[in-house]
């Protein structure tokens, strides 16, 4: 269990002053000049040892996709762009952030920007979060008035510009580079890559894009060492990770702990348990919706870290624990996350388009029974024809809370198509008169 | 160069290519929708999908995957079959089944790919994505629900046309292709949307259910409605031309075409003369051959050479003007003239009056400067070559204009309209003079609305020596460019269509300047200038000003209906073949002269149109070299003289002011006649 002192969000529930007072008194901006005064390599090395692995979903190392931007500044200026378009279903721990502790990520980004060589910033913020973005408006105003950020940040003789840019709502922006091209002022829809944003970003300047927490831990650890933040969690998983663990249970809440903490034990310390005790639980979405669903033999025992996830087939994602309980329509559960990715997706290539309308369909149609179950087949294999085929991972997000279904709750759809047989209606759809 | 096994075919293509050209290059063919090299990567269809070795673990779009050497390409493992499968099910599912009552039927990429990639049945049960039909215009049918959304039509609009006016609004799903505020496309282009759409959402609105494409008998061919010569292909059914698509021919319109050119056909068919009248008692009467040779023999009968002239129109091809030409000399008559606009062209030397940069040289150019020319509408074709290379340069090619102020579809600083502005760029006394002179290859293009003026010897006088003083003239560059809108305009100076020793101009020859004026298809000038004395004999395929004023009207063919040689604005000489007969009595033009000669006992000495093609070159060897680049540097400074006439203070006016009518052909279309009421809703009005 996780430490008091150890702890990097030491005001995530708002309790304390939120200013820039009361973020210094926590220890925020304390030595920052020092820090940009290792220089930038130094930075990135830091960040490296530190084993950091990216906060947004996809667990890539950060300090290595920080020394993919070019060493020297060519004749494009270098971009930092920070990703806080937190539309995951299930997953509120960005949004804590940028309300509570705002300043951790406007230091971070200015650490950064510096280690990338970024004069500039701009943090892409969810167009629904419109009193965070007020709140992270806020810090970065303080900011500049104090002198930390704007010419000369901290006195460190460095020029860094921070942007607060609000999104206008859409899912598919929270990918890097549709986020680019929203910033751009276009439709957000994801680039093909190569060229990857390091090479050719955001106005067509070498870019990174990384998400809030991984920049506003970035500070904490530079102060207090990559070995301190290494030794927390477990080998390749190392740190703290701030979980949102919420649905049934009996205290749904925001909460930051070691990664490899068993999941029972997160669900039982910090959210009161599964409503109705453990053995009321049915499955658990351990990452956010685009993960697939685990089930309760599962969970008994397995730790919350990207790869003890990933050997059950699962993920950690944005590490939003979605627990659901034996009440769950499991089903529709999983139908209600394929109208989301439909409604999400952009709609730029063949599968992702076609493939999550079609799997919304007989999605719904197997939450009613109303199908054959050699449907269940074709569905697994829809999912597999969307998956991997798509520009950016919205079709794999799309594909794998129905394959995880598949995996782990055949039997009940199956006894649910029975039961709809059984009550003497048709399965397949009537066809029209058209076809 | 970076070396790439496909399949086992190691070829080697230039680094920065995609894997897609690398897989071309080795001769295995990928199946693609979105994908289209002459636009930008757009990677959103899928259907491209190979596996490459040592690359993620997933089928790759390889039209947007950059080549690396030594890579090793699949595009017929197990893998990439499944995945193009399953792309092509996701394509199919909300297609419409409609392929029996759609007009891309038979020429539908997604009909052959699917043969390829599809199933004989779907699994899909749901019902299918309707979507409402857009307004485009009167060129673009739509019919959305085919949509497969590949977004080629957005990006040539947005790329190769010039106007952003096409989007895709919504997403997901939802997502639809339109306009957003619904209007007409504002390109002289968009027929090539119709092209490049892969399925049937985007077809010809004047072609739909008119034919299929295997019914269709396809002869290649150029056309002339204006001067850039395309390259086409006619299709024709029966003695019907149908639709004209363009040709792919890289020196001259690439894979493009302009709206006129590609719909004006119906006008082919309406307003013809398909029979011969002879005027008698002010009254136009249906005539035999016989009948209307005797009317103009009887006629001519005693009159002297000199009192006999000839104007050839801006369809005419090169054979019925020299047979025309010829025929006037053995009736002594020098009063001859292809300018019937009155431009001020000096045809003392062929680049005096040429495109001597070529088209394709345009790529080349690093600033330009338009005098009294607005090339969107006298050449789309070109305007849009100088929009690729304005897209090239990054913007970087500045483009001056003399004239009024006009939308090219690429930045272009309005100098001022004064032919002044010509000296003060040549003493460098203007700003961009510096530009012009500080380029490498820098360029001019004269437009006839320069040279029609009565001051247009001294414009062209002007624009040759600022030529020279810009440094245009180079033994391997040749900046100074001449834009014609007439297709015959280049190859009527190249046979020297003009007016001999003591000859009449064609200024000579109206109000009454001759007795009897043979006007091979010259319509675009006032014929109340003709005296009212001179009998006017009118051979040519529409019922035009021309034949209105007519006295002996005798039927000839329009350009699908006779084979023919025209040289383009470059001076490219090329060759037309009729893919249809002319209808009724009318017959192919040099035969009609032929004929005449004859009845006259004057017989020209051919009797076949390789005898005459034999005389076309003997009289000018260019017209031997076909379809050759007929780039060359400038070898002689001296230019045009401008003899005693001096530049006017009168502002340029472009010689197009509706590109979609500009002549017999196209005001006879009722499809151009509608774009001209929805385009230039101004002009029509003032038309009637």
């Amino acid at each position: 269990m996780l430490s008091d002192k150890d702890r990097i969000f030491t005001n995530l529930y708002g309790l304390h002053d939120v200013g820039l007072k009361g973020a210094q008194g926590r220890g925020d901006w304390d030595g920052t000049a020092a820090i940009l005064a290792r220089g930038p390599e130094a930075i990135v090395e830091e960040m490296k040892s530190s084993g950091l692995r990216g906060r947004g979903g996809a667990g890539f190392p950060t300090g290595m996709k920080w020394s993919f931007m070019p060493k020297q500044v060519g004749e494009r200026p270098h971009y930092l762009v920070i990703n806080a378009d937190e539309s995951e279903p299930g997953t509120c721990k960005d949004r804590d952030i940028l309300r509570h502790d705002p300043h951790k990520l406007v230091e971070g980004a200015l650490i950064a920007s510096f280690a990338m060589r970024a004069h500039a910033c701009y943090i892409y913020v969810r167009g629904e979060f419109y009193n965070e973005a007020r709140a992270l408006q806020r810090a970065v105003d303080e900011a500049y008035a104090a002198g930390l950020i704007g010419r000369n940040a901290c006195g460190s003789g460095w020029d860094f510009d921070l942007y607060v840019h609000r999104g206008a709502g859409a899912y598919i922006c929270g990918e890097e580079t549709a986020m680019l091209e929203s910033l751009e002022g276009k439709k957000g829809m994801p680039r093909l890559k190569p060229p990857f944003p390091a090479a050719v970003g955001l106005y067509g300047c070498p870019t990174t894009v990384n998400n809030v927490e991984s920049i506003a831990v970035a500070p904490t650890i530079l102060r207090r060492g990559a070995a301190w933040f290494s030794a927390l969690g477990r080998p390749k998983n190392s740190g703290t990770k701030l979980f949102c663990i919420s649905g049934h249970v009996n205290k749904p809440c925001n909460v930051e702990e070691e990664l490899g903490i068993p999941m029972r034990e997160l669900i039982d310390r910090y959210a009161g348990g599964v409503r109705g005790g453990w053995d009321n639980l049915l499955a658990v979405i351990p990452g956010g919706a685009s993960v697939p669903v685990l089930p309760k033999s599962t969970c008994d025992t397995v730790l919350m870290d990207f790869d003890s996830l990933r050997e059950v087939r699962s993920g950690l994602g944005t590490a939003a624990v979605i627990v659901m309980d034996r009440s769950t329509d499991i089903i529709q559960a999983i139908a209600r996350l394929s109208q989301f990715y439909k409604h999400e997706s952009c709609g730029q290539c063949t599968p992702c388009r076609e493939g999550t309308g079609w799997m919304l369909r007989v999605m719904n149609r197997m939450v009613q029974g109303r199908a054959e179950p050699d449907e269940i087949d074709t569905l697994e294999e829809v999912t597999r024809q969307v998956e991997g085929h798509t520009i950016c991972a919205l079709g794999d997000a799309a594909a794998w809370p129905i394959q995880g279904l598949i995996r782990h709750f055949r039997p009940v759809m199956e006894e649910r198509i029975a039961q709809y047989k059984s009550s003497g209606r048709t399965a397949r759809p009537l066809p029209l008169a058209a076809e | 160069m970076a070396k790439v096994t496909v399949d086992g075919i190691t070829v080697e293509v230039p680094a920065g290519s995609n894997v897609l050209q690398a897989c071309e290059a080795a001769g295995k063919e990928i199946p693609r929708f979105c994908y289209h090299d002459r636009l930008s990567v757009a990677g959103n269809c899928r259907m491209c999908l190979v596996e490459i070795e040592k690359a993620p673990p997933k089928p790759i779009s390889s039209c947007s995957y950059p080549v690396a050497d030594g890579m090793v390409v699949h595009t017929d493992s197990p893998m990439v079959r499944k995945a193009r499968r399953g792309v092509m099910e996701f394509l199919l599912i909300n297609h419409p089944l409609d392929c029996p009552i759609c007009d891309q039927g038979g020429e539908c990429d997604l009909q052959d790919q699917a043969v390829g990639y599809g199933v004989d049945h779907s699994r899909y049960a749901e019902n299918k994505r309707a979507v409402k039909d857009k307004y485009l215009g009167p060129l673009v049918k739509t019919v959305m629900t085919r949509c497969i959304h590949c977004t080629r039509c957005i990006r040539f609009a947005a790329e190769i046309a010039g106007v952003e006016e096409l989007g895709a609004t919504s997403r997901g799903e939802g997502m639809e292709v339109g306009t957003y505020v619904e209007k007409a496309l504002s390109s002289e282009l968009s027929g090539c949307l119709i092209d490049i759409c892969p399925v049937g959402a985007l077809t010809s609105k004047p072609y739909a259910f008119v034919a299929r494409p295997w019914e269709l008998r396809k002869t290649d061919s150029v056309d002339v409605l204006d001067a850039v010569g395309a390259s086409i292909r006619i299709d024709a059914r029966g003695p019907e031309v149908l639709r004209i698509l363009p040709r792919i021919n890289d020196d001259v319109n690439e894979e493009w075409l302009g709206d006129k050119s590609r719909f004006a056909i119906d006008g082919l068919k309406r307003r013809r003369l398909d029979a011969c009248w002879v005027r008698r008692d002010g009254q136009l009467h249906r005539a035999t051959w016989a009948e209307a040779f005797d009317a103009i023999a009887t006629r001519l009968d005693g009159m002297r050479g000199e009192r006999i002239g000839a104007i050839a129109g801006n369809l005419a091809d090169a054979e019925s003007m020299l047979a025309l030409k010829d025929l006037m000399a053995t009736l002594g008559s020098a009063n001859l003239d292809c300018r019937q606009d009155g431009s001020a062209i000096d045809a003392s030397r062929r680049d005096f009056y040429t495109f001597n940069t070529s088209i394709a040289g345009i790529e080349e150019a690093d600033a330009v400067l338009l005098i009294g020319s607005n090339p969107r509408r006298e050449a789309p074709l070109i305007n849009a070559r100088l929009r690729k290379r304005w897209l090239q340069t990054n913007g970087a090619l500045k483009i001056g204009a003399i004239g009024p102020q006009a939308d090219l579809t690429y930045p272009v600083q309005t100098l001022g309209d004064s032919p002044a502005l010509l000296t003060a760029l040549r003493d460098g006394a203007q700003p961009f003079a510096e530009v012009l002179r500080k380029a490498a290859k820098p360029m001019l293009i004269v437009g006839q609305g320069a040279l029609l003026r009565p001051d247009g010897a001294a414009v062209l006088a002007a624009a040759w020596q600022l030529a020279q003083a810009s440094g245009m003239l180079g033994a391997e560059w040749h900046g100074f460019n001449v834009l014609h809108t007439a297709a015959a305009r280049v190859a009527a100076l190249d046979l020297g269509f003009l007016p001999g020793p003591r000859g009449r101009t064609f200024a000579g020859m109206m109000s009454g300047g001759v007795d009897l004026l043979w006007l091979l298809g010259a319509d675009e000038f006032d014929t109340g200038r003709i005296g009212r004395e001179t009998f006017v004999v009118y051979q040519g395929h529409h019922g035009d000003r021309g034949a209105a004023r007519a006295d002996v009207i005798l039927p000839g063919a329009a350009y699908t209906e006779k084979n023919g040689t025209y040289v383009n604005t470059e001076g490219r000489v090329q060759r037309g073949f009729a893919a249809v007969a002319p209808p009724g009595e009318a017959r192919a033009d040099w035969t009609i002269l032929r004929a005449f000669s004859e009845r006259l006992g004057r017989r020209l000495p051919y009797d076949g149109i390789e005898a005459l093609r034999a005389r076309m070159e003997q009289l000018n060897p260019v017209f031997a070299r076909l379809d050759v680049s007929p780039r060359f540097g400038a070898t002689d400074p001296t230019g045009p003289e401008a003899g005693d006439i001096a530049l006017s203070d009168t502002g340029f006016v472009y010689a197009v002011a509706n590109y979609y009518q500009t002549d017999p052909i196209s005001r006879a279309s009722p499809t151009m006649t509608q774009c001209t009421e929805i385009y230039r809703p101004t002009l029509a009005v003032a038309a009637e």
